[in-house]
């Protein structure tokens, strides 16, 4: 299964700073952690995830600082801020709407209610 | 790994490096970045198993397309995307016809083919202008018509260029010719008297309608600045850059007006020395068609030639904030030590109004061409003492306004300059608290930056009022 491009849009943000939120964390390791979070199923090419986090450090939801990794080589850090911390509160709200919506339309789980699909299938 | 390998992987990086320096939109530090990521991507590739270069490749493929990428990171970065046009002249710069897909957006990358023409178009529309311009002195108006009308009969050639380079939506050309049709027809409508004490001379334009005029060419120019942003006038950042243009195009017009002025005394020196007068052509043609046809090549050098002037715009900034600054202060401990403002007269009241205005363009003309991510500096610091004294100064000038309203009641001119000054007063308070929230760390830069694109859209309303319900109001005076 692939994840619809709007989606992984969509969930780029929260899922960023949820993973920043558990610590610091540099661009290749976060997105070994959304890969391993997903199964492997919420993917998107590498690169974009830096434009991503430039994005958020711009609006002031992530600081960064350059370091090294173990080899030496250089890297850049980002953790969350004050602010991000806050953002991600409030995007956790919201996306918690939008799954209980889900799963009250959805009640048998995936793959079940012939009927949920059928009226997805005609969307 | 041998050193064979590894010799090998760094050439293949170092060549990956080059390719993606050629786009503007990355940094050296982003390419960094990208670098450390794909390397981390081949250490894990080739601990599976693969080869240097099947790992090399499978991590540059799984970065993603370039032309994507770097799209990506002008959309972040949108004041690098502000040099990209020069850059483009690059001859190396292959691959780069094919991020032309988003011609939409403002400074966007455009085709060689696209810029070649550009000129050509640019100076049609030039003449066209003049002719404009040429065409209504011929058919003999009234020299106020011009004061009037100068906006509405040169800015529809400088929104048909942005029209033609950025291809605005047909709703946003629409709602563009709508309102220069509206101003056209408020303005040349209206029954406007004639000037105050000077009514013996039916030329002398009145209060009211020099208010009009001025506001109008403000508005329009704002609303030209729509078809700039190819209808994306929501946009943040296409507001930001059409900020951008026009501090850069006001500073090529003044070049090209000093260079064509002084032309024009050698030309009539010269000729004049060989007993022809060529004053009269000087004055009745030169002088008009130039003065239009120049508003269109400002505006098509400052999108060709974007970096000569990149590099000049942070530096006025720089020179001329301090030095504000001071005469701000100095204007705050004058008008400290003699209380007399009230009594002061009506032009100097407005004269302070346009040292707002000027402290308020150093301040938008500075966010413009600064660096979002870097950290607040000495310079942020004479910018807030620059909006501080600009505070207090509105505020002595507003006490002014109103004593010199409540003396003398309510006049076209008294009315004007006191709403101006509220609306920057609005402007610079909220301006200074963003600013002060930026120099303590608690505020990014984006905010300051969005503040004041936010605000555009009120001068735009403040100037359509004054055009269109100030001369009703104020009887025509």
């Amino acid at each position: 299964m692939r994840i619809g491009k709007d989606l992984v849009a969509a969930s780029a943000t929260p899922v960023v700073l949820g993973i920043l939120a558990e610590g610091e964390s540099y661009g290749y390791a976060i997105l070994q952690r959304i890969s391993e979070l997903s199964g492997g199923e919420l993917e998107w090419s590498d690169g974009m995830l830096y434009p991503l986090l430039h994005r958020l450090e711009r609006l002031g939801h992530v600081e960064s600082h350059w370091g090294a990794s173990p080899t030496g080589r250089p890297r850049k850090h980002y953790r969350l801020s004050s602010q991000g911390a806050a953002t991600l509160a409030e995007q956790r709200r919201q996306w918690d709407v939008v799954g209980d919506v889900l799963a009250k339309v959805w009640p048998d789980g995936p793959g079940g209610g012939g009927s949920a699909r059928l009226a997805l299938g005609g969307a | 790994m041998t050193l064979e390998e590894r010799r090998e992987l760094d050439e293949l990086v170092a060549t990956w490096r080059e390719w993606l320096e050629r786009r503007d939109a990355l940094s050296a530090h982003d390419i960094d970045e990208l670098e450390g990521h794909l390397l981390d991507r081949v250490d894990s590739l080739r601990s599976a198993g693969l080869h240097d270069d099947e790992a090399f490749l499978v991590a540059v493929k799984r970065l993603g397309a370039v032309d994507e990428l770097s799209r990506e990171y002008a959309r972040v970065h949108s004041e690098r995307l502000w040099k990209q046009l020069v850059l483009d002249d690059d001859p190396n710069g292959g691959g780069r016809t094919a991020a032309s897909g988003d011609l939409g957006a403002p400074g966007a990358p455009t085709s060689v083919l696209r810029r070649a023409n550009g000129l050509a178009v640019a100076l049609g529309l030039g003449v066209g202008a003049g002719l404009a311009v040429k065409v209504a002195d011929l058919i003999g108006v009234d020299p106020t018509f011009f004061l009037r009308n100068a906006a509405i009969l040169v800015l529809p050639f400088l929104a048909a260029w942005f029209a033609w380079r950025h291809r605005p939506p047909v709703g946003a050309l629409a709602g563009i010719a709508g309102a220069f049709a509206l101003a056209a027809v408020v303005l040349n409508a209206y029954p406007f008297g004639p000037g105050a004490g000077t009514a013996a001379f039916a030329t002398e334009p009145s209060m009211t309608e020099l208010l009009a005029a001025v506001h109008a060419a403000v508005a329009l120019w704002l609303v030209t600045g729509i078809a700039y942003a190819a209808g994306d006038w929501r946009s943040g950042d296409a507001r930001m850059d059409f900020v951008r243009f026009s501090g850069e195009w006001a500073v090529y017009y003044l070049l090209i007006a000093l260079v064509g002025g002084g032309l024009s005394m050698l030309a009539v020196a010269v000729f004049g020395s060989i007993g022809v007068d060529v004053l009269p052509f000087v004055g009745e043609w030169v002088l008009p068609c130039g003065a239009a046809g120049a508003v269109l090549v400002a505006a098509w050098l400052v999108e060709a030639k974007q970096r000569v002037i990149e590099n000049i715009a942070p530096v006025l900034t720089k020179v001329f904030t301090p030095l504000f600054a001071l005469m701000l202060l100095a204007l705050v401990v004058a008008a400290a030590l003699q209380w007399n403002l009230v009594d002061a007269n009506r032009d100097l009241l407005i004269a302070f109004d346009l040292v707002l205005v000027v402290a308020l363009a150093l301040l938008v003309y500075s966010y413009s061409a600064r660096d979002p991510l870097v950290r607040a500096g000495w310079f942020e610091w004479i910018q807030f003492v620059m909006l501080a004294g600009a505070l207090v100064v509105d505020l002595v000038v507003l006490v002014a306004m109103v004593g010199r309203i409540g003396e003398f009641g309510f006049s076209a001119n008294k009315t004007a300059s006191l709403g101006l000054n509220l609306i920057l007063l609005a402007n610079l308070a909220r301006a200074a608290w963003l600013h002060l929230g930026f120099l303590r760390g608690r505020i990014p830069f984006l905010r300051l930056e969005r503040w004041q694109t936010a605000y555009l859209p009120v001068y735009v309303a403040w100037a359509a009022v004054v055009v269109v319900a100030f001369p009703p109001l104020f009887a025509f005076a």
